[in-house]
């Protein structure tokens, strides 16, 4: 298994203010790899140097052998990045299924695969289908529930058929049940291939799941390594639990 | 182009006073604009009201029209509460300013402007005032008092509202409210009354600046439309919510604006203030003094 | 509906209409009905960019002047047939608009519009001094009496304006059943989600900024023949502007029909009044109209026709079924 993704040193100020330090952290192609930190730690920022929203300003990010530094976001995308915003941000005048089929036409579309209006629409259905969204197909995201929209950003993110998906707190609010769903879903993913990052506050999911686990803690990376072994890191649990 | 040093003395100073006068003009759009956000394009409407207002009064009653607008400004702060309050309720609630908010401040521009021609028609208007005639000489300086007055009196204005910003409760809670709505909630403070007060405060200054307008040139309806880049274009140039930048920015505006008159002819010059713009927003969005 | 069959009713409806006209009589109805559809040109424009990406212009007039003025230089080297005019004034005014686009698209919302409003006065300055196409003065160009076989020319500019605007909202029509038209909504609704989701936003963003300037051109290309003296101060005029951004506003922006019906209705209100009242109260008409409508029906008069249809103001685009297969590769 080779190193998918690769951030070398990478560095992130909003004026004063330090928000990135120093981050080093690669991951292999397949892996599950699990990101924590308290609230404000950067890690939503890092998933955005990584994507694209944001330019860093030291150090390096590159993904499948090429160097992403200078590409919009867009392009980071149709080489295989995806990633599910923490704050879910729907297209409102769209309904669910146009919302999911913009990354099919847009970035699955670029790769060159064509694919009959017929399939499209196929696609749309399965992957509303696959996180229960269904029902309300031709819905506007105004009458989805906060978890809905969670679910609908996850199926967006699947959409653009990655080979890398950084799900950003998909799981914040949903019930134990609906939360099962969702790692289920996320390893049924991960069998077909795709490497996942996954940013999450609920340590059950997150020790379940993941094959590694790094730590960020006021925008520096405190650990990296075996789950059971990075919980019993002192620093670990110095920063969680003050 | 005749170039002297005469010419560019007069050019530069000319320019340096109308920038003051400028400045006033532009200070209600850093209110609304620069502080609040608000893209009120329609403000050139209503310092040319302001201006027709300080012309009924004199023609009819003989008044000095800078002592007329100051007397009109609770009125105007008055429109200004209340179109605030139509914005607020239409648009800023349901969040769409960007697009509808701006029609509507489009088609206010137009109400206002058309109104104005229906009442007073296209001819030009001026006023009647003892400083607005004598030129004071100074070896090769000339300066019309029609013109240093307001400059005056502008400075006047950018003064009183810098002092109000900073040392006044209202004015710091205006500040307060562009850059945090919920601190200002959990202080009891409705912010909406702010904005409304901020607004409200940006209408008044049009009426000055209207009185200083007629002061300095005739005036018809159609007047304002060359004065919605200028005053963007100062207040973005002088960093949004700054009112020192906003004189800065005017004066240096003003300058531009005379030398290109002067020495390339006046057909030049529209594109002065609007050039600045493009390249402000292009190279430095911030502003000279940005925030 | 397939397009080429939206077309051809188009085609009949607007034959229909100039059939009618030509039995009235009086040629009045030709040069108002050519003012009204000028705005079906402008508003649907205006509209592609406006409504379809959510970038306000307000230099409408600029690209509108620039098609007009590509017409008056062309014309005091060698008069060319209108026909011919009408894809040069849609390169130059598209050019521009690229350019534009270029500038100012990365400005956020209220920038943008301002940006536009700047570079608008900005052209004018330079077309006012430009002595060749008679600067401030102005320029003359005779309109001829006729043109064979339809007679008289004003009829034969008429014409020639139906046949943009039946293509201007044709052009719109595709536009919103393509991927294009999806592309242009993300744009609209979150242009953050729109890029992470793989859409190249600056791309489109130029393309409806390109189109849009092209069509206003070719708008304008036809108009110093209608007006016979052109001047830069109401060619550059900011009546264009309003009038651009309140029909598809007080129509609807979600789709081609706001525009059109937009300025069908305030067009024809305003050549009421203009002969019945008087000019002046034209605009004012369309800020009354504007204001109310935004205030009172954000979502236009489409909005307002599904509301009493107990239908939420659904996005057209966001129920269109693709008709054809995907293409392989973006645009």
């Amino acid at each position: 298994m080779s190193e998918l993704l690769q951030i070398d040193n990478l560095g992130k100020r909003f004026g004063g203010f330090v928000a990135l330090e120093n981050i080093t952290l690669s991951v292999r192609a397949g892996e599950r790899l699990g990101l924590i930190g308290p609230n404000g730690s950067g890690k939503s920022t890092l998933v955005n140097c990584i994507c694209g929203t944001l330019r860093h300003e030291q150090g390096s990010v590159r993904f499948d052998g090429r160097t992403l530094d200078g590409l919009i976001a867009h392009q980071r995308t149709h080489l295989g990045l995806a990633r599910s915003f923490q704050l879910p941000r729907p297209f409102v005048s769209l309904s669910l299924i146009d919302n999911i089929r913009i990354p099919l036409l847009y970035t699955v579309a670029a790769r060159g695969t064509h694919r009959a209006a017929r399939e499209v629409e196929d696609r749309c259905s399965d992957l509303l289908r696959e996180v229960g969204l269904q029902a309300k197909a031709h819905h506007l995201p105004r009458d989805l529930t906060q978890v809905e929209m969670r679910k609908l950003e996850l199926a967006r993110a699947m959409a653009a058929e990655p080979k890398l998906l950084i799900a950003d707190e998909s799981m914040a609010g949903l019930t134990h049940s609906e939360i099962q769903d969702i790692l289920t879903l996320l390893v049924r993913l991960n069998e077909r291939g795709v490497t996942i990052i996954l940013i999450e506050h609920i340590m059950r999911a997150v020790m379940s799941f993941s094959q590694r686990l790094v730590v960020l803690v006021s925008g520096r990376k405190i650990a990296d390594g075996q789950p059971d072994e990075v919980v019993r890191n002192p620093e670990v649990e110095k920063a969680y639990l003050g | 182009m005749i170039f002297s040093y005469d010419l560019l003395i007069n050019a530069v100073v000319s320019g340096i006073l109308i920038g003051g006068f400028y400045a006033a003009v532009s200070s209600g759009i850093t209110l609304s604009f620069g502080i609040l956000d608000i893209v009120n394009i329609a403000h050139p409407a209503f310092i040319i009201l302001g201006s027709y207002v300080a012309y009924s009064v004199n023609a009819t009653l003989g008044l000095d029209p800078i002592l007329t607008a100051i007397v009109m400004m609770p009125a105007f702060y008055v429109l200004g509460a209340g179109i605030y309050q139509v914005y607020y309720v239409s648009f800023e609630k349901r969040g769409q300013e960007s697009l509808r908010g701006l029609a509507f401040f489009f088609g206010l521009l137009f109400i206002t402007e058309v109104t104005l021609v229906l009442y007073f028609g296209v001819d030009y208007r001026y006023v009647d005032a003892p400083y607005i005639g004598p030129t004071l000489h100074f070896g090769m300086l000339d300066v019309p008092l029609r013109i240093l007055v307001p400059f005056l009196v502008s400075l006047l204005l950018i003064a009183a509202l810098e002092l109000i910003l900073t040392r006044t409760f209202i004015g710091r809670a205006i500040m307060a409210v562009a850059q945090d709505q919920l601190a200002l909630r959990l202080m009891a403070i409705d912010p909406i009354r702010i904005k409304r007060i901020a607004f409200g405060i940006s209408i008044a200054t049009a009426s000055l600046a209207g009185a200083f307008l007629i002061i300095i040139q005739p005036v018809e309806p159609s007047v304002g439309r060359e004065y919605i880049g200028r005053v963007f274009a100062i207040c973005v140039l002088g960093g949004m919510g700054s009112l020192p930048g906003t004189l800065i920015a005017a004066m240096l505006i003003g300058i531009v604006e005379s030398l290109t008159s002067t020495f390339y002819g006046p057909s030049w010059a529209p594109a002065v203030s609007f050039g600045f713009l493009l390249l402000t927003l292009a190279f430095r969005p911030a502003g000279l003094l940005g925030r | 509906m397939r397009t080429p069959l939206f077309v051809l009713i188009w085609l009949v409806i607007g034959g229909v209409l100039f059939a009618v006209s030509v039995a009235l009589g009086n040629d009045y109805v030709f040069f108002a009905g050519y003012v009204v559809l000028q705005y079906v040109v402008l508003g649907t424009a205006w509209n592609i960019l406006g409504g379809y990406c959510g970038y306000v212009n307000f230099g409408s007039a600029a690209f509108f002047a620039l098609g007009a003025y590509s017409t008056v230089a062309i014309y005091k080297f060698y008069p060319l047939p209108i026909p011919l005019l009408l894809p040069i004034s849609a390169v130059v005014s598209g050019v521009v608009g690229f350019g534009m686009g270029y500038l100012t698209l990365r400005l956020r919302g209220a920038f943008f519009a301002i940006a536009t409003l700047a570079l608008a006065v900005v052209l004018e300055t330079l077309v006012v001094n430009w002595d060749y196409v008679g600067g401030s003065r102005g320029a003359y160009i005779i309109r001829p009496e006729e043109i064979e076989p339809i007679g008289n020319y004003i009829r034969y500019l008429f014409l020639i304006m139906l046949l943009l605007a039946i293509g201007a909202i044709t052009v719109a029509r595709l536009i919103e059943r393509s991927r294009l038209g999806y592309g242009f909504a993300t744009i609209r609704d979150d242009e953050l989600a729109a890029e992470a989701s793989g859409v190249p936003t600056l791309r489109l963003k130029l393309i409806a900024t390109t189109i849009s300037g092209a069509l206003m051109g070719m708008a304008g290309a036809p108009f110093p023949y209608y007006i016979g003296y052109l001047q830069p101060s109401s060619t550059f005029g900011l009546d264009y502007a309003v009038n651009s951004i309140a029909m598809p506003l007080i129509g609807g922006t979600t789709s081609w029909v706001g525009p059109l019906i937009g300025a069908l209705l305030l067009g024809s209100m305003q050549q009421i009044a203009t002969v019945t009242i008087s000019s002046a109260v034209n605009l004012l008409i369309v800020g009354c109209v504007l204001v109310a409508f935004v205030i009172v029906a954000p979502n236009g008069i489409i909005g307002l026709f599904h509301t009493y249809l107990q239908r939420k103001p659904d996005d057209f685009v966001g129920r269109r079924r693709l008709d054809a297969d995907l293409p392989g590769s973006v645009p």
